[in-house]
């Protein structure tokens, strides 16, 4: 349970002259324990900041504060002398997109997820470990053994979330991770994301296009758009009362109810 | 293992029964025959063929054909030993970007593409001359000048890796630049540089014997096919046994490799397609009838790839100017179906229909593509892959009117212009010499839009044509074909993934599960759905309006495998309702008396289930 903390952040892809600024001096708090769901967008920014977040991407400018403290990445901190302690985790951890890349067709879904997991455990501890996890995600043990060939997409997500909690990490990155998956398969997914934030408490930066699923999710509601933080508010707040016009735009798009249809319009 | 499919080719089979022929050759040869091939015969010297000596004798009258025969190891082996000192050298040179970080990778990816521009004869050459002349160097020689090709096909290979997920997740979790070379990067591209490793041999084989034609590979008294071939040569007028004998021994070992090599990329890069017969069996479903309006009929549509059939039996109609959208997960045959009736479905592929009525016409029988381009438009998901890149926007459009209409060069561009502000593009004299690139996703989409109303379409089929683009881009696009819809007087089928989507556009719903309509109902009807499947599709969306301290509707299992599907209705096992009669019969597509269609053998009890 820590807070992140993405202070001034810029990301300038390319040169000074001729590069683009994907994210443009940022701020934005994620409180301990809580989620912030970040909508925007195609190319307004959302996955250059959770990819710098984790360390994927340099950041150009500002600071990322986990605890008031830099953000060290996995191969930063084993390569700077840090108490032992601090190797062992990995205090942030990403869950990607596309369900069908973010597993290695190679290594089966057991040896993906005690990849992530701290060193210094013995070869029983992680077998267990990597059964436990794949129960947390609702998923049969027994699956281990398995290639993410033989999965579906929705099942694959699981794995990609277990791989993610097996770095015992305080923070998780989901970069839309449901947008790649069927309807029917999306809703098991967002109720596995929410429990299990809930019952570990952790902090989240959830990312999506879609805001009625930012919405399902979160405690606050952040917007970017064209590398901008153009809003960033409790959720009800944001919903009920947008200050920004493109928060507005989005709103209305969003905004055909579940009944709601042409003729009635 | 996918390998041995390869062997189960005809051409793959011969070519590694020859392969390890050859290897077989070349470890037991020196074994059983080095003593006949060095065996000196003075009396013997420089003879023809004959039956003690199959392919003559040499200067020394030494027996050339066991001479050929025990060869092979040196030849052979020195093939192999320079592949592997250039397939090394090219891996070393391929993965340094991913090893040694951007900065060094970029000057080693510099170097690697300097090299690639020389010939590799000209490089062997080159170190021959350098290492000096001899085996040891020819090795070298011929093994560092295959090494830019291998170098550069890891750094593709490596760059295509390296872009996945996977690779950024092992980096969040800690994974060092070695072992996420050895255990992530190396296991997936292993396959296509084996192939090339075995299609490599055998051009060393061929580079190799050649230094040693020349002089500049193996010397004497050590000998392989080249030599052999070089020295054959001095008589090849008295007796070219020989020197031919020597040449198909280097022809037969390289195409071995060659052969193998190709057979086997050609056999894994395929996957073998999955046959599985599904018996059609007919069904009478109810349709909607056919009224003097009617744009489009189908009745009793079936997809069929390899005896799998992804659609079967599909029955609806669509009137003048009404929009209907089809909605379904991936997999239910939605767009099978849409294709089906653009008949844009390519063999494999078999469509077969009771009745599939354009405007009247069939559409089963004769070639539809003036229908197409004139009466009938597609638009397509992703607006990038749809226009051509090299081809100005307006330039495309009027193609089709000069293709169809037979307009001339300049009217069609004046229709094109028109038609680009038919569907609201501003500037569209501007817009039209512009190329795809220059708009945005939102505008391409529009341009493809304009592209189907360059014609008198009556129909619009549009598969995904919103999925690429933005929330706030959606609405407008959804917006232009409601009002294109409106305006022309078309009929609009929709398909989409998204029932929030259909619910903006269209009058009619129709609800697809695994290859089946199983129901169809008014869009502002959707609150009264009776098949729990639309039940549940409507509860597991959230929208702004879902209550946050429930938990999502969940449709348990995963949706169906047209090569697999269950006896009864196909969604049976997902269903909370399903009981013994959904296990065993499949409930047909029934009318109800408000005009409605569902198939549902529960369709009167179902309300209360799923999103109420």
């Amino acid at each position: 349970m820590r807070e992140l903390r993405f202070e001034d952040v810029t990301v300038r892809y390319g040169t000074r002259r001729h590069g683009t600024v994907a994210v443009d001096r940022l701020n934005l708090t994620i409180p301990a324990g809580q989620v912030v769901g970040l909508v925007g967008e195609s190319g307004s920014g959302k996955s250059t900041l959770a990819r710098a977040a984790v360390g994927l991407t340099p950041v150009t400018d500002g600071r990322i504060l986990l605890d008031g403290e830099p953000v060290l990445h996995g191969w930063q901190s084993r390569r700077e002398s840090l108490p032992s302690a601090h190797r062992a985790r990995r205090p942030m951890q990403m869950v990607f997109q596309d369900p069908y890349s973010s597993l290695d067709p190679r290594m089966t879904v057991g040896a993906s997820i005690a990849e992530a997991m701290p060193r210094g455990l013995s070869r029983p501890e992680r077998r267990a470990e990597v059964a436990r996890l794949l129960e947390l995600v609702e998923l049969a043990p027994e699956r281990a053994e398995v290639y993410p060939a033989e999965l579906s997409g929705g099942q694959r997500q699981r794995v990609a979330l277990a791989r993610a909690l097996a770095g015992q990490p305080e923070v998780i990155i989901a970069d839309e991770i449901t947008s790649a998956l069927d309807v029917s398969i999306q809703g098991t997914v967002l109720n596995l994301v929410r429990d299990l934030q809930r019952r570990m408490r952790l902090t989240m930066l959830f990312i999506s296009h879609n805001l009625a699923v930012v919405r399902y999710v979160s405690d606050h509601i952040a917007v970017m758009h064209h590398g901008r933080l153009v809003e960033s508010a409790p959720a009800d707040e944001v919903l009920t009362n947008p200050q920004d016009p493109y928060t507005r735009e989005l709103l209305e798009a969003a905004g055909q109810g579940p009944y709601q249809t042409r003729r009635s319009r | 293992m996918r390998w041995r499919g390869v062997l189960r080719t005809p051409i793959g089979g011969s070519a590694a029964a020859l392969l390890a022929a050859v290897l077989l050759l070349a470890i037991l040869a020196p074994i059983l025959w080095s003593d006949r091939a060095d065996a000196i015969d003075t009396s013997q010297i420089l003879q023809g063929a004959s039956s003690a000596h199959w392919a003559g004798t040499d200067s020394l009258g030494r027996d050339v054909f066991f001479r050929i025969l025990v060869a092979t190891r040196l030849s052979v082996a020195l093939a192999l030993g320079a592949t592997g000192i250039g397939v090394a050298t090219g891996l070393l040179l391929g993965t340094a970007p991913l090893a040694l970080g951007r900065r060094v990778g970029r000057l080693v990816t510099a170097a690697v593409n300097i090299a690639v521009a020389f010939p590799g004869l000209l490089l062997a050459l080159f170190f021959a001359v350098i290492f000096g002349v001899g085996s040891t160097g020819g090795l070298f020689a011929i093994g560092f000048a295959i090494a830019p090709a291998f170098a550069r096909l890891t750094q593709t290979l490596v760059a295509k890796i390296a872009g996945q997920d996977f690779i950024s997740a092992a980096r969040i979790a800690g994974v060092s630049r070695p072992r996420l070379l050895v255990r992530h990067v190396l296991p997936n591209i292993g396959e296509p540089l084996i192939i090339n490793a075995t299609i490599g041999a055998g051009n060393a084989l061929l580079a190799f014997a050649g230094l040693s034609f020349l002089g500049l590979g193996v010397q004497p008294p050590g000998y392989d096919w080249g030599r052999l071939l070089g020295t054959g040569l001095g008589s090849i007028y008295v007796h070219p046994e020989a020197a031919l004998y020597s040449g198909v021994a280097v022809i037969v070992a390289g195409l071995a490799f060659n052969l193998f090599g190709e057979a086997a990329a050609k056999s894994l890069g395929h996957r073998t397609a999955r046959t599985k017969a599904a018996p059609p069996s007919p069904r009478k479903d109810s349709t909607v009838d056919a009224s003097s309006d009617a744009v489009l009929t189908v009745e009793d549509l079936w997809v069929t790839f390899n005896g799998v059939s992804p659609v079967r039996g599909v029955s609806f109609g669509l009137r003048r100017s009404e929009a209907v959208g089809v909605v379904g997960e991936s997999g239910s045959g939605k767009s099978l179906t849409a294709l089906a009736i653009t008949r844009l479905i390519e063999l494999p592929g078999h469509v077969s229909a009771g009745r599939l009525s354009f405007l009247g016409t069939s559409l089963l029988d004769e070639a539809p593509d003036r229908l197409l381009g004139t009466s009938m438009s597609v638009v397509f998901q992703d607006p990038m892959t749809s226009l051509n890149p090299t081809m100005r926007v307006g330039g495309q459009l009027a193609e089709v009117a000069r293709t169809h209409q037979g307009l001339p060069r300049r009217g069609a561009w004046e229709r094109a212009v028109d038609r680009l502000s038919a569907v609201k593009i501003p500037f569209p004299g501007r817009r039209a010499r512009q190329f795809p690139h220059e708009l945005s996703g939102g505008m391409r989409q529009r341009a493809m839009i304009g592209m189907g109303l360059m014609g008198t379409p009556a129909l619009i089929v549009a598969d995904e044509p919103t999925t690429a683009l933005d929330v706030t881009v959606q609405r407008q696009v959804l917006r232009l074909l409601d009002s294109v819809r409106a305006d022309e007087g078309l009929a609009l089928l929709l398909i989409s993934h998204d029932i929030s989507v259909i619910r903006q556009v269209c009058d009619r719903v129709l609800v697809m599960y695994a290859g089946r309509i199983v129901e169809d109902l008014p869009a502002d009807g959707l609150s009264l759905a009776r098949h729990p499947y639309t039940r549940a599709l409507l509860g597991a969306v959230p929208s702004l309006e879902t209550d946050r301290s429930l938990p999502l509707t969940v449709i348990p299992g995963r949706p169906a495998d047209p090569s697999a599907l269950p006896p009864g209705c196909a969604f049976a096992p997902r269903c909370p309702l399903a009981d013994a009669r959904c296990r065993q019969d499949d409930p047909p597509l029934e009318s109800t008396e408000d005009g409605q269609r569902v198939a549902c053998w529960h369709a009167d009890i179902a309300v209360g289930v799923g999103h109420a």
